[in-house]
């Protein structure tokens, strides 16, 4: 057994963690797994280390692997480190019917990063997804929270140039 | 009791039976292959999809035929089901295309693979596969590692049965190891780097159907033909003590647990036995160890009912793994 | 116009919120169904109504919900299926970010015909803000007594939840859902058994999609027999249909079903015509895993009969001249998308999405996608057509969920109605990359 690390959620996000262990019945935690990988990956820096990961498995009381297993299956999660900024551009056809990968290169070149790729300021990580349930404004792409519809090679330049100037 | 019939062969078996069970419970050539179902391990099978059959007749009370292929290993038997194997020829070209589909990523690198003459996969392909590979494109390849001292994982010879999580999470009391990543990019590992260490961890060896894993111990020691197996037992405080020895002249090359005519352990081992009972004197010798001719251990050694086998048959069915002709 | 159930009030400002949806009659479905109906009436109601599952199979809610095994002593849950994740098919995270209570209301009523006490919400992991917007509206009905502990003072309680999931197409398939809500790799079950049997852990369960769960409303206010008089046939009310691709006016559209196709693409009130001035080339009508047809195959059947929105009249002629209603993902391509391209595109979309845990599908789908790739760039040889058909074949039927009928379907249709078009990109693979193959002129080429 590996030693326990000293993370830990913050209060706030504790009284979260009860809450949300409530919502399934006795015995059944691990349902909260998925919620809690979300929390985690917020809370310890935007992506899950295996420290985290094995943090958010005794919380549940479940084997680590149990939790790798999850995380690797599920492709919003990061497994490394990532830019303050994941540009996740949707690569599926509605999008590129409407120019996602015109929109994709223009990105690539204006960044001077590839797909997969951070800028070298750690502002920017380049992704591409599949679809985002955004077809009826495509092209588009989702940076956090926050949707950006109807991309053109154009206003991508005032999106990106937002980000530099936060 | 329920009554069902299998190629044209009617059996009685117990309700909650599923049809792949019902099937063994004739043998032969009505038996569907199975590469991911363990009888052993619960919640197994339904995976791999080398077991299909096709049934012709749902039930006596509901006689319509289920619309596609089931696998066998995990459909239950009704009473007056009727199940098609290899007297359907949508079962069999079924069958071809998973054998085609589980080879495509398969580095096929038999020559110099431990498991060569006991693997399944081998067994599969000699039995329902096609001579050739339609597939052009890049293959998936992983590195060799080591989990645990004697054991060594070669993913890119998996065919993701699951059999070896299942194993780890039904006799072990702490799973380390499991499915990583997704579709053709999952694999079997412990994400960090981790060694599996108890004491019936060796068996997720003998559970694996390929050349996954393998014992370190009995690495490039000798094919497996050119041993001799032996039914040997010892007084174990961990298990049973019942194995199979392989060995060559007096010497133990390799112990396992002792499998069936379905290629399925009849006791899990432990580790001592498997990895650190070596010598002679370790053990009891009961005499030779029945094989199934089903693969080619049994080519080279004092039971030789190969040719015998030869002369009556077909080759092709000689080396097919559904064929039960153990004694 | 045609008659509008879900999308009633949802240009209503503020509709979002509790006391806007309420005075627009929101709840008041709830307060019939709790206070004058039995949980067996309401389902009667949805099984009169003729409701059809919306998330793309089409089978009849009310007997969905008759399979539910009610002699269990176990808890019953009732799950929303709202990992809407089909590419083309955008309407479930409108409905939830415009008008989230009527999913709410819906909830509550299902649940009540059901006898389940606690029920979730799987809402795609990446949809973050119709999570917060959906939170947000269950908080409203527990503070205004919709949901909680006896509801509106009857002996009914119901805890309602959202639940994230992780990003995996997979967890739309009802059984790799519940796997996921059970924190669970989203790998489907073997079935049987059914989540009606052995659902979420291991009790009855039923999962429906977002828009069907919401059309439970109307159907409670106006009853079973009302909608449906809409529609047209067993494809009864009205459908969100998402439209996008090379459209004027992609978004999404409740119709009622039996309008024609051509209708839907070229009217204004719909999808405005193709972009640009082009022509319609292909639609693909359900979502992206259902047969793509050519432009004369969607605005008429085989027969020359006007081809319809509806399940029946799009799957005329099977999947030889017809295609499915599916999701209502209505993706529209014009006289210069390159077919081979969008199937490579969406093959991949497979591959990625694939559990892996079934071997046809796990390596079938990588095998499409690779040779896929090869022929969209110049790389593909005469034989490859007919492999591609060949594989599709091996995966479809084969496989433990229906992902692998999704991922071959669209292949083998594209083949079927474009096959020059494949073999003009292994014939002239520079030409091919140069320039796009267009159209045939064969085709109708729309109004």
């Amino acid at each position: 057994m590996k030693e326990s690390s000293n993370l830990s959620f913050s209060e706030q996000s504790l009284q979260k963690v009860k809450e949300i262990l409530s919502r399934y019945p006795q015995g059944k935690e691990k349902s909260a797994l998925l919620p809690l990988l979300h929390m985690a990956e917020a809370e310890f820096g935007g992506w899950l280390s295996p420290e985290v990961m094995d943090y958010v498995a005794t919380i549940l009381n479940i084997q680590p692997i149990e939790v790798y297993e999850v995380a690797t299956f599920y492709s919003m999660f990061n497994l490394k480190p990532t830019g303050k900024y994941v540009l996740e551009v949707c690569r599926t056809g509605p999008c590129c019917l409407r120019g996602a990968e015109n929109l994709l290169d223009k990105i690539e070149e204006k960044l001077g990063i590839k797909v997969g790729e951070t800028s070298a300021d750690g502002l920017f990580t380049l992704k591409t997804v599949e679809c985002l349930a955004s077809c009826g404004t495509a092209p588009m792409m989702q940076v956090g929270d926050k949707y950006y519809e109807n991309l053109n090679e154009e206003n991508i330049e005032t999106v990106l140039q937002s980000f530099r100037n936060n | 009791m329920v009554k069902v019939t299998i190629d044209g062969i009617e059996v009685e078996v117990e309700e909650n039976t599923t049809i792949l069970n019902a099937a063994r419970r004739i043998g032969g050539d009505v038996v569907p292959p199975a590469m991911c179902y363990y009888s052993k391990l619960k919640g197994s099978g339904g995976k791999c999809r080398t077991c299909l059959v096709k049934v012709s007749q749902g039930s006596a009370k509901d006689p319509r035929p289920m619309p596609k292929l089931v696998a066998s290993c995990s459909t239950m038997v009704q009473d007056g089901m009727v199940i098609l194997n290899s007297t359907s020829p949508e079962v069999v070209d079924a069958r071809k295309s998973v054998v085609e589909f589980l080879l495509i990523n398969h580095p096929l690198d038999c020559p110099v693979c431990d498991q060569a003459g006991e693997c399944d996969l081998q067994n599969l392909t000699y039995a329902h596969g096609l001579s050739k590979s339609r597939y052009e494109e890049e293959r998936r390849t992983f590195e060799k590692i080591d989990i645990g001292e004697h054991i060594q994982l070669h993913m890119t010879r998996c065919i993701l049965c699951y059999r070896c999580v299942y194993t780890a999470d039904q006799i072990t009391d702490k799973r380390v190891h499991g499915v990583l990543n997704r579709g053709d990019a999952s694999e079997i590992g412990t994400y960090i780097k981790n060694v599996i260490e108890n004491d019936f961890s060796g068996n997720v060896i003998d559970v694996c159907p390929v050349g996954a894993l393998t014992d370190k111990t009995f690495r490039f020691k000798q094919r497996v033909w050119f041993s001799k197996p032996m039914d040997a037992h010892r007084n174990c405080s961990k298990c049973s003590g019942k194995v199979a020895l392989w060995m060559k002249g007096n010497d133990i090359l390799r112990v396992t647990g002792r499998k069936n005519s379905f290629g399925e352990v009849e006791e899990f081992i432990c580790n001592e036995c498997r990895f650190e009972k070596k010598k002679t004197e370790d053990w009891t010798i009961e005499g030779p160890r029945h094989i199934s001719n089903h693969s080619v251990i049994s080519q080279n050694h004092y039971e030789n009912t190969f040719k015998a086998k030869l002369a009556s048959r077909q080759p092709k069915e000689i080396y097919g793994n559904k064929d039960s002709a153990e004694k | 116009m045609g008659k509008k159930l879900l999308f009633k009030h949802i240009d209503v400002p503020g509709i979002k919120d509790f006391t806007v949806y309420r005075s627009k009659n929101g709840y008041e479905a709830v307060e019939k169904a709790l206070k004058t109906m039995s949980p067996d009436e309401v389902q009667e109601e949805v099984k009169k109504s003729g409701l059809r599952g919306r998330g793309g199979a089409g089978f009849p809610a009310g007997m969905k919900w008759s399979f539910l095994d009610r002699k269990s002593d176990k808890p019953r849950y009732l799950v929303c299926n709202a990992d809407e994740s089909e590419p083309g098919t955008f309407k479930d995270r409108y409905l939830i970010e415009h008008i989230p209570h009527l999913l709410v209301e819906g909830m509550i009523l299902s649940s009540y015909a059901l006898g389940a006490n606690t029920s979730y919400i799987y809402v795609r992991g990446e949809m973050k803000t119709p999570i917060k917007i959906l939170e947000n509206a269950i908080s409203e009905a527990y503070a205004n007594g919709f949901l909680g502990k006896n509801i509106l003072g009857t002996s009914y309680s119901l805890d309602l939840y959202v639940q994230p999931g992780g990003g995996a197409y997979i967890c739309g398939e009802e059984t790799a859902l519940l796997e996921s809500l059970e924190g669970k790799r989203g790998n489907p079950r073997m079935k049987p058994p059914f989540p009606a049997i052995s659902g979420l852990y291991g009790s009855p369960t039923v999962v429906n999609n977002v828009e069907t769960i919401s059309a439970v409303v109307p159907i409670i206010n106006d009853g079973g027999d009302a909608y449906a008089q809409i529609g047209i046939g067993k494809s009864t009310g009205t459908k969100l249909i998402s439209a996008c691709g090379n459209i004027n006016k992609p978004g999404v559209y409740e119709i009622e079903l039996g309008l024609p196709v051509e209708e839907f693409i070229f009217s204004d009130e719909y999808c405005g015509g193709i972009w640009k001035n082009k022509r319609l080339k292909a639609v693909v009508p359900g979502g992206s895993s259902v047969p793509i047809l050519p432009a004369e195959l969607i605005l008429k059947t085989l027969q020359g009969e006007p081809r319809l929105m509806s399940y029946e009249s799009l799957s005329d002629g099977g999947f030889a001249s017809g295609s499915m209603l599916g999701s209502g993902g209505f993706i529209v391509f014009d006289e210069d998308a390159c077919i081979v391209r969008n199937t490579w595109n969406f093959s991949r979309f497979y591959h990625h999405e694939s559990c892996g845990q079934c071997s046809p599908c796990r390596e079938g789908t990588g095998w499409m996608e690779k040779v896929l790739h090869r022929i969209e760039n110049g790389h593909g040889n005469e034989r490859d057509i007919d492999l591609l058909v060949e594989v599709a074949k091996k995966i479809e039927g084969n496989t433990i969920c229906p992902l692998g009928d999704a991922a071959a379907w669209p292949v083998a249709s594209a083949i079927r109605h474009f096959r020059e078009e494949f073999e003009w990109h292994i014939r002239e693979p520079k030409e091919s990359m140069k320039r796009n193959y267009g159209i045939r002129e064969k085709s109708i080429l729309g109004a």
